[in-house]
C-alpha cells in the first residue's frame, strides 16, 4: 500500500532521476571551480603577475609533479597527526561530557570553565606541547590538535545529552525506565545529529591544528613545516601545492565525517533541510 | 448476588495544587472516582478543569498533594513500576530515529522481554491497528493518523489492563477523528482494557464511552457523571441516533449548569495546554 | 557549597570559574611534588632537606611545568635582562596592541560573514555556487597565507586584521543564513501580504530572528579573532603584540620557561575577555528573549 494515498509519505522518484538531480545541484559549484581555475590562470599571464605574488596554477602543477613524492609523505604525516590528535581529543571529550552531564554539580562548575577554556587561542600552547612531548616527535602536534578537538565536543555533547524532550521523557517515566534506560535509548540517539555537527567542524580544524603545531617547529617532512621552509625562500608555487594538499585532507576528512553521519543515521539525512 | 468487581481506579479525597512563583493554584480538589474494569471513562470539561493532571496523577507522573490514589489494587506508584497502564499522549512521541516497528518496540525492550516474544506482539499489535504493511517506515514519512495508531499500538504492546489517553485525537482534523474513533472502539472491544479518555469534544465522549465525567475548573472538581447507555457496537446509526443526540444536549448542560449558568469558554480544536496542568 | 545556590547566575559562573582555577593550582603543584623536579627554595623560603619526589615524569620537571608561583612571580620580574618595564606591564601591553587588532579584524570579519550571508540568503544559486567554497576557505590554513598577504597588503596592522577576519568570517555565515531563513513561514507569509519589500523583511523579520544564531557564532568568532591576531603577527614580522612575545620567549624557553608560561596566561585571559564582552552583549540585545541557559 502506498502511504502516499493516506497522507504525506515518500516521493517515490527513480533513482536516475535521482542522480541527474544531484548532479544539477552542484553543477553552479563545478561551474564556479573551473571558471575561477581558468580566471585565475588567465589573469596571472594577462597581468604578468610577479611570480612571488601569486603563482598560476599550471606553475604550481609544475610544482607539485615535481615535488610529488615528498608532498604526499609530507601528507601523511600531518594526516596522520591530525587524525591521531583528532581520535584523542575525541575519546577525552566524550569520557568527560559523559561524567559531567551524569553529576550535576560537575556540570555546574566544570561548564563555564570548559566554555571559556575553549576561548583560549591554543597557539600559545603549541611550543609548550613542543617542549613538553618532543619537538620533533608527532605526538607534539597530536596534543595540540586533541586540545582543539576537546573542548567543542565536550561542551557539545554536555549540552545535548542534558536536553531531551519532556515528552519523551515522560514517556520513558510511564515505563518506569532506569536513568541509563533512559540514556541509551532517548538521549544518545537524540545527541547524535549535533555530535556530527561537532565531529565536521572538528575534522577541518585538526588538519589546521596539526599544520600550527608543525610551524612551530617540528620534522621537516611535514606539510606546516614545507610551507614555512619554502615561502622563506619564496618558493611559493611549492608552497601552494603543499597548502592544497592541506586543504584537500581537510575537505576529504569533513567528507569521511558526512559518509559516517549518513551511515549511522540513515533516517536523519532526509529529515534535515538546509543543513552544512 | 454476585459481588460488583474491586474498581480497577479508585480515587479518593484527592486533591492538587500547584505553585506558580509563589502563587498557588487549586488543580483539583475533592476528587472522588471509581472506574470499573473494561470501563470505557471520558474526562471532559474545559481548558483548565484539571482533566490532564487527573490523568497524570492515575499515572504516578505527578503526585497528588492529598487524597488517596489505587490503580490496580495497589498504590500508584507500584502501579507504574509494575507497568500496569499504558499511556497515548496528544503528540504521538515517536522517536523519529526509529522505524515504527521498533518504536513499538520500545516498552518491550524497557521491560527487558526477549527477542522473539517481542517480535511476536510487536506484530500482532500492528496488524491490531491496521499498521503491518508500515513496520519498516520512519514516523515522519507517515500521516498524523497513523502515526497515533502506532502510539496507540505501542502503548498496548505489553498488554496493560489500564489504558490512559490525553486528547489522542486532538490534533487530528474532524473525519480522520472520528475513522480513530471507530478504529478505538474496536481495539477496545478485541482486547478489553479499561480506557480513561480525556477530551475537549462532547461528541467523541458520547461516542466512546460508557460514561462521561464532567468536570469544571477553578478549582479542577468533577460535577457529574453521566451514564451512556447507547447500544454497542457503535456506528454510523449511532452518531444519527436520537438517544446520542440527547446524550450529547445533556453532557452539553451539564458543563454549563456546572458554570454557574454560563457557558464554558470555547474549548479550543488542539488543545496547547503545557502537560500537567489543566 | 549549598549556599552557591542562591547566588545568580553569573556571579555563580565566575566563582566556579575561580574554584576550578585554584583546584588547577593544586593539582599542578601536587604533580610536581609527585614527579617533578626535587624542591629546594620556595618564596616562603628554603626547603631544607629538599624534597625528593617519589617519581620522576619528565613533563613535570622545572623546565616544562614551572611551579605556580614562578610563574606568577614572573609578571612582576622584568621583561628582560635590561628592560625597566616588568614583565606584567609589558604583557598587558602586547595584550591590549593583539587586542586592537583582533577587534578590528573581528568587526570586518563578522560584517563580511552577515553581507555574505544575506547574499546566500537572497539568492540560493549563488548560495550552491559558492557555500562549497566557503567551507573549502576554512581548510586552507590561513598560517599559510599569511607571508602572502603580507606580500599583497603590505606590512602593518592590516594584514593581521585580515588574517584575523579571516577567521572570524565563517561562523558568521553559517549561523547568518541559518538564522534568516529560520523565521516561520506563515511570518513571511504575512509581510508578502503587505506588499513588503524584499529588504524590508530582511530588517524586520529575518534579521531579529536570526540574532540568537549570530550571537552564538560571535562567541565562537571572538576566539576566532583573537586567534588570528596571534598568529598573524608572526608572518608580518609585527612588533609589540602576543604572537611577537610568545615566539620570543619559545626561544628563551630552556632559561625561562616562567615567562612563556606567563605570556600563555595572558594570551588565555585576552581570549577570554572577548568571549565575556561578547556573552554580556548577548544578555544585554536578548534580554526579553528565552535565556540560553548558559553561563
Amino acid at each position: 500500500m502506498n502511504p502516499r494515498a493516506l497522507g504525506e509519505g515518500m516521493t517515490a522518484t527513480s533513482s536516475r532521476r535521482r542522480t541527474r538531480g544531484r548532479i544539477a545541484y552542484y553543477l553552479p559549484a563545478i561551474a564556479v571551480f573551473l571558471g575561477g581555475l581558468a580566471l585565475w590562470e588567465l589573469a596571472v599571464r594577462i597581468f604578468s603577475i610577479e611570480r612571488f605574488l601569486l603563482p598560476a596554477p599550471s606553475a604550481i602543477a609544475g610544482a607539485f609533479a615535481d615535488n610529488a613524492e615528498e608532498l604526499l609523505n609530507a601528507g601523511l604525516t600531518t594526516l596522520v597527526e591530525a587524525a591521531g590528535g583528532f581520535a584523542i581529543g575525541l575519546i577525552a571529550g566524550l569520557v568527560v561530557a559523559f561524567l559531567t552531564a551524569r553529576f550535576a554539580f560537575a556540570r555546574g562548575a566544570l561548564m563555564p570553565f570548559a566554555i571559556a577554556a575553549n576561548a583560549i587561542p591554543i597557539v600559545a600552547f603549541a611550543p609548550i606541547a613542543n617542549s613538553w612531548f618532543g619537538i620533533i616527535s608527532p605526538l607534539s602536534k597530536m596534543m595540540i590538535v586533541a586540545l582543539l578537538v576537546f573542548f567543542p565536543v565536550m561542551i557539545n555533547v554536555v549540552r545535548v545529552l542534558t536536553s531531551a524532550e519532556p515528552a519523551a521523557l515522560e514517556l520513558m517515566r510511564s515505563y518506569a525506565s532506569s536513568d541509563w534506560t533512559v540514556v541509551r535509548k532517548v538521549r544518545i540517539p537524540a545527541a547524535l545529529p549535533y555530535f556530527f555537527t561537532a565531529l565536521k567542524v572538528s575534522a577541518t580544524l585538526s588538519l589546521i591544528g596539526a599544520i600550527v603545531g608543525e610551524y612551530f617547529g617540528g620534522a621537516s617532512e611535514a606539510l606546516g613545516r614545507i610551507i614555512v621552509e619554502n615561502a622563506a625562500f619564496l618558493r611559493f608555487s611549492t608552497a601552494w601545492a603543499a597548502i592544497i594538499i592541506a586543504a584537500a585532507l581537510g575537505i576529504a576528512f569533513y567528507l569521511i565525517i558526512v559518509a559516517l553521519e549518513r551511515l549511522v543515521m540513515p533516517w536523519h539525512a532526509s529529515v534535515r533541510g538546509r543543513e552544512v | 448476588m454476585h459481588r460488583a468487581p474491586d474498581p480497577i481506579v479508585r480515587m479518593e479525597s484527592v486533591e492538587k495544587r500547584f505553585n506558580a512563583g509563589g502563587a498557588t493554584t487549586a488543580a483539583l480538589s475533592d476528587i472522588d472516582l471509581r472506574i470499573r474494569p473494561g470501563e470505557f471513562v471520558s474526562l471532559i470539561g474545559p481548558s483548565g478543569c484539571g482533566k490532564s493532571t487527573l490523568l497524570r496523577i492515575i499515572a504516578d507522573l505527578i503526585e497528588p498533594t492529598a487524597g488517596k490514589v489505587e490503580v490496580n489494587g495497589k498504590a500508584a506508584a507500584r502501579a507504574r513500576h509494575d507497568r500496569d497502564y499504558g499511556m497515548v499522549f496528544q503528540a504521538p512521541v515517536l522517536f523519529d530515529w526509529r522505524t515504527i516497528e521498533a518504536n513499538v518496540e520500545l516498552p518491550l525492550e524497557v521491560m527487558g522481554v526477549a527477542r522473539g516474544e517481542r517480535r511476536r506482539r510487536r506484530d500482532e499489535m500492528l496488524a491490531l491497528v491496521e499498521l503491518s504493511e508500515f513496520g519498516a517506515y520512519y514516523p515522519w514519512q507517515l500521516s498524523g493518523g497513523m502515526q497515533q495508531r502506532a502510539a496507540i499500538a505501542r502503548a498496548l504492546a505489553f498488554e496493560p489492563k489500564l489504558l490512559l489517553m490525553d486528547e489522542p485525537f486532538g490534533a487530528l482534523d474532524e473525519m480522520t477523528r472520528e475513522r480513530m474513533n471507530d478504529e478505538l472502539l474496536r481495539i477496545w472491544e478485541r482486547t478489553g482494557t479499561t480506557i480513561v479518555f480525556v477530551t475537549h469534544s462532547i461528541p467523541e465522549a458520547v461516542f466512546l464511552s460508557s460514561r462521561v465525567v464532567v468536570m469544571t475548573p477553578r478549582p479542577g472538581r468533577i460535577t457529574s457523571l453521566i451514564e451512556v447507555d447507547l447500544p454497542r457496537p457503535r456506528n454510523e446509526a449511532t452518531r444519527e441516533s436520537e438517544g446520542y443526540f440527547e446524550l450529547v444536549t445533556a453532557v452539553r448542560e451539564a458543563l454549563r449548569t456546572a458554570h454557574g449558568g454560563t457557558i464554558p469558554e470555547a474549548a479550543p480544536l488542539v488543545s496547547d495546554e503545557p502537560a500537567g496542568i489543566g | 557549597m549549598i549556599r552557591l545556590n542562591r547566588l545568580p547566575g553569573v556571579l555563580r559562573a565566575v566563582a566556579a570559574f575561580v574554584a576550578i582555577l585554584i583546584l588547577i593550582g593544586i593539582a599542578w603543584e601536587a604533580a610536581k611534588w609527585l614527579a617533578g623536579d626535587p624542591l629546594r627554595h620556595t618564596p616562603w623560603g628554603v626547603v631544607d632537606p629538599p624534597h625528593i619526589p617519589p617519581f620522576v615524569i619528565k613533563q613535570f620537571n622545572d623546565t616544562n611545568l614551572p611551579h605556580v608561583w614562578d610563574v606568577i612571580g614572573a609578571f612582576f620580574q622584568p621583561a628582560t635582562r635590561n628592560s625597566q618595564f616588568s614583565l606584567g606591564a609589558v604583557l598587558i601591553d602586547a595584550a591590549v596592541f593583539t587586542g586592537r587588532n583582533a577587534l578590528v579584524g573581528f568587526g570586518i570579519g563578522a560584517l563580511f560573514g552577515l553581507l555574505l550571508a544575506v547574499v546566500f540568503v537572497r539568492s540560493r544559486l549563488l548560495e550552491r555556487a559558492l557555500v562549497p567554497y566557503v567551507i573549502a576557505s576554512q581548510t586552507v590554513p590561513i598560517i599559510a597565507l599569511a607571508p602572502m598577504l603580507v606580500l599583497w597588503v603590505g606590512t602593518g596592522w592590516t594584514s593581521v586584521a585580515l588574517v584575523s577576519a579571516y577567521l572570524t568570517f565563517f561562523p558568521v555565515t553559517i549561523a547568518g543564513i541559518r538564522g534568516l531563513t529560520s523565521p516561520d513561514p506563515r511570518a513571511l507569509e504575512l509581510m508578502r501580504s503587505y506588499a513588503a519589500r524584499w529588504s524590508t523583511v530582511l530588517w524586520k523579520v529575518r534579521f531579529p530572528a536570526a540574532l540568537p544564531y549570530l550571537f552564538t557564532a560571535a562567541k565562537i568568532s571572538a576566539t576566532a579573532s583573537v586567534v588570528g591576531a596571534i598568529v598573524g603577527e608572526e608572518p608580518t614580522g609585527i612588533r609589540g603584540g602576543l604572537g611577537r612575545a610568545i615566539l620570543e620567549f619559545n626561544t628563551q624557553y630552556t632559561t625561562g620557561p616562567q615567562k612563556l608560561w606567563a605570556t600563555v596566561m595572558v594570551a588565555a585571559a585576552l581570549g577570554i575577555v572577548f568571549f565575556a564582552a561578547v556573552r554580556l552583549t548577548e544578555m544585554i540585545v536578548l534580554r526579553d528573549r528565552a535565556a540560553s541557559g548558559e553561563p
